[in-house]
């Protein structure tokens, strides 16, 4: 996407790549064909654009987080598929790990899980025979999606903290590679790119445009978002969802089941922190109810659907399809739909459906509040769901708080675009970016205060009769 | 029945259907049998079943058929008002950004025009979700769009204007309407709250259009005129016809059979929108834009 001074898009180009399922549990991605995509989206951008390269002020990268990448330094060629956030294959790994639970959360402030970077690079040197060495020797290199795609556009190699953030390799705190960390998944430190700030010049590319961002896609998103301020929480809303909020220069240790995360570092500036929940399955329900139930033919209908009623009739939808992630982190729960009765139609569990992702989102904000001792006072909400009206006025509903879309909906690239506008002066600061922001909706909470007690009482019922149903 | 056969009086009632759609307006008997090239009486049969079916209407004073209400949300599958806002909001939102201008997306609802969209204009000031509002469709530019688009013939008739003005403003009913939003109206904007009140106030006369300013069209005559203007223009615009100070320009949004299925457009401050009387060429180009980009993606 090419985006001009006023933060407005110029131009769009995209391309899928493919998604690589081997085995249950496994996904995999060909970097080699991302890169090939990238070169072909970037230049049809521009294109499209009506300008050239030369008027290109810089380009940022924003990437899926902990996708890993290892490839060959001197043939520039990846050893292996690279293996993708959702690849759940280091589950064993993982939970050999456990004896170093603490010195993971304390170091890297992330709990142990297969979808962290460490464990994924770890399997790859277990697995391939010869590979450790090389990579000892530095003959072979790690970096997640931005760490490749810099490597192809400028020939250094460099990740920028947001990532690193995600590998369980990096201190939070100091933000360089840690060696306990390293022992503990048994990783070469030859193989690690070095960590550079989220904005900075990189490099250019072979037609001149510096390389000058790059940022994860949630903290790309925060950043689009422009929550510069501690306290400041933006919600994407996808096939899952991701609250960050902004919690300042200091990582705040979650003792709710939040993620400490980095969320962008500008230049020689403090990098700014941020706590993650992640939701695993919000608009993926909706599409379950299209795809597997039947109940809509597009996934907008669903509000249609809800807006035949007045209420949930009395039932609570619990999508916990793999476990419950945020703030619960329970691997043994499972879905149920609670307090079915003869009344209940399937206006009701659509409406049920939508308020399951407002009451994910308001047990997220409540950990996020304990944890930052910081109260939300507005939540900005982005992605392909802000579409639904209804859902918005839920959220507001049960949070307590006005719900707000902006203008760009793209936040992740904005975000992107942002980062590397200001590493190359293109914006001055962050307040110029703050100008762009513009409010393009809001709800206002219209329930009453007991009624948000009592359906939050009987949601987390629900929740508990989702727990303790799967058994390894 | 063996595979390739075909029913001989499923084939007529095609037939029927297919001129009615076609031709003038409304067909005689005589008209169609003479088309067909078939006994009236065998017509006869034929089109009381599609009368009955409602796929057909006949009107009761020239005896002469017209394609039913019925057929038509068939044919027009009715696009459902939360997928239409969906599928329009990237563009919306780019062209409240070009505009600088508050957009608007309607589609026809009980007489006027329900707000089914709404993105803010992008200036910060305090604005209200207006989602689920119903417009008057004789003072808006996404009404005209509206009536001199309809599917369902005449002009107006649909909308009932000419003789039945609906009282405007009212707050629309489910489905389109969250709970939030209903009661939208009541803490407006001040130019819809303003809106509001000369809704409520003046009850027009037996066939004349309830006035909200002096410059609001009031005669039926008046606003077939403007419609047909609309339709030889591709777009719509009121110049404080619905709020003293404010002018809306609209476009329509059609599916992929080019069927109009909702309007967009953009409404604001005089100043900025219009020059002695005549709507900003700019403004309009970037609003017809955003209606032919929800087209060209509604027809994919």
């Amino acid at each position: 996407m090419v985006f001009d001074q006023d933060g407005r898009i110029v131009s769009v180009a995209q391309r899928e790549h493919r998604q690589i399922f081997p085995r249950p549990g496994w996904v995999e991605h060909d970097a080699a064909e991302i890169w090939d995509a990238v070169q072909g989206v970037v230049a049809e951008a521009v294109t499209g654009s009506g300008i050239d390269f030369g008027q290109l002020v810089a380009l940022g990268i924003t990437n899926q987080r902990e996708t890993t990448v290892l490839w060959d330094r001197h043939t520039g060629r990846p050893v292996a598929n690279a293996i993708v956030w959702q690849d759940t294959r280091t589950d064993a790994l993982v939970r050999s790990l456990a004896g170093h639970e603490q010195l993971f959360r304390e170091r890297a402030g992330l709990p142990l899980a297969t979808y962290f970077a460490g464990p994924k690079i770890r399997w790859l040197l277990d697995e391939t025979p010869g590979l450790r060495e090389r990579a000892e020797r530095g003959d072979v290199l790690f970096g997640t999606v931005d760490s490749w795609l810099i490597w192809g556009l400028t020939g250094r190699h460099v990740t920028d903290v947001t990532n690193a953030s995600r590998t369980m390799l990096m201190n939070v705190r100091t933000l360089s590679w840690d060696d306990e960390l390293l022992a503990a998944l048994g990783v070469p430190r030859a193989m690690l790119p070095e960590i550079r700030p989220s904005a900075e010049v990189y490099g250019t590319t072979g037609d001149g445009v510096p390389v000058a961002a790059a940022l994860g896609d949630q903290q790309a998103a925060l950043f689009g978002q422009t929550c510069f301020g501690p306290g400041e929480t933006k919600s994407t809303y996808g096939s899952g969802s991701f609250l960050l909020m902004n919690t300042g220069t200091e990582p705040v240790s979650s003792k709710h089941g939040l993620l400490t995360t980095v969320g962008y570092q500008i230049g020689d500036a403090p990098a700014t922190y941020a706590l993650e929940g992640s939701i695993a399955v919000t608009g993926s329900l909706v599409q379950w109810l299209r795809d597997n139930l039947g109940l809509i033919s597009s996934a907008a209908e669903i509000e249609t659907l809800a807006g035949t009623v007045e209420d949930n009739g009395g039932c609570y939808f619990v999508p916990a399809f793999s476990g419950l992630f945020a703030p619960h982190w329970r691997s043994d729960a499972r879905g149920v739909i609670a307090g079915l009765t003869g009344f209940v139609t399937k206006g009701h569990i659509a409406r049920a459906v939508l308020e399951a992702t407002a009451w994910q989102t308001r047990e997220v904000v409540d950990a996020m509040n304990a944890d930052a001792g910081l109260a939300l006072t507005s939540l900005r909400a982005d992605g392909g769901m802000t579409a639904n009206n209804l859902l918005m006025q839920i959220l507001a509903d049960v949070l307590a708080v006005p719900v707000v879309r902006p203008m760009v909906s793209e936040t992740t690239c904005l975000g992107a675009a942002y980062a590397a506008g200001l590493a190359t002066g293109y914006w001055p600061d962050t307040d110029s970016l703050r100008a762009n922001w513009h409010k393009a909706a809001e709800w206002r909470p219209k329930i009453g205060q007991d009624v948000r007690d009592r359906e939050y009482r009987n949601w987390r019922k629900a929740i508990d009769r989702s727990l303790d149903w799967s058994t390894p | 029945m063996g595979v390739g056969e075909t029913i001989q009086s499923v084939e007529r009632a095609a037939g029927i259907l297919r001129l009615l759609a076609s031709g003038p307006r409304e067909l005689g008997v005589a008209e169609l049998a003479r088309a067909m090239g078939l006994p009236k009486g065998t017509l006869h049969g034929i089109l009381r079943t599609l009368v009955h079916v409602g796929f057909v209407e006949q009107d009761a004073a020239t005896g002469r058929y017209r394609l039913g209400g019925t057929l038509l949300h068939l044919g027009s599958s009715y696009l459902d008002v939360n997928v239409l806002r969906t599928r329009s909001l990237n563009w919306a939102d780019a062209l409240a950004g070009r505009s600088r201008e508050s957009v608007w997306i309607g589609t026809a609802h009980e007489g006027g025009v329900l707000v089914v969209h709404h993105v803010f204009r992008p200036d910060d000031s305090m604005q209200v979700l207006q989602v689920g509002t119903l417009l008057p469709a004789h003072a808006t530019a996404l009404g005209k769009v509206l009536m001199a688009y309809d599917p369902y013939g005449d002009p107006g008739a649909a909308f009932h204007a000419p003789s039945a003005p609906e009282p405007a403003a009212a707050p629309a009913p489910e489905p389109a309407a969250g709970p939030g939003t209903a009661s939208a109206t009541a803490a407006g904007t001040p130019s819809l709250a303003a809106l509001g009140a000369a809704a409520g106030g003046e009850p027009a006369a037996e066939g004349v259009l309830a006035a909200f300013t002096p410059r609001t069209l009031t005669s039926a005559d008046d606003l077939a005129k403007e419609l047909e203007l609309v339709r030889g223009r591709g777009w719509a615009y009121d110049v404080e016809e619905l709020v003293e100070g404010e002018v809306s320009i609209a476009a329509p949004i059609r599916d992929a059979r080019g069927v109009t299925v909702g309007a967009i457009g953009v409404r604001g401050a005089v100043e900025r929108l219009a020059e002695a009387g005549e709507p900003n060429i700019t403004i309009v180009s970037y609003v017809r834009d955003a209606a032919r980009a929800i087209t060209r993606d509604l027809s994919r």
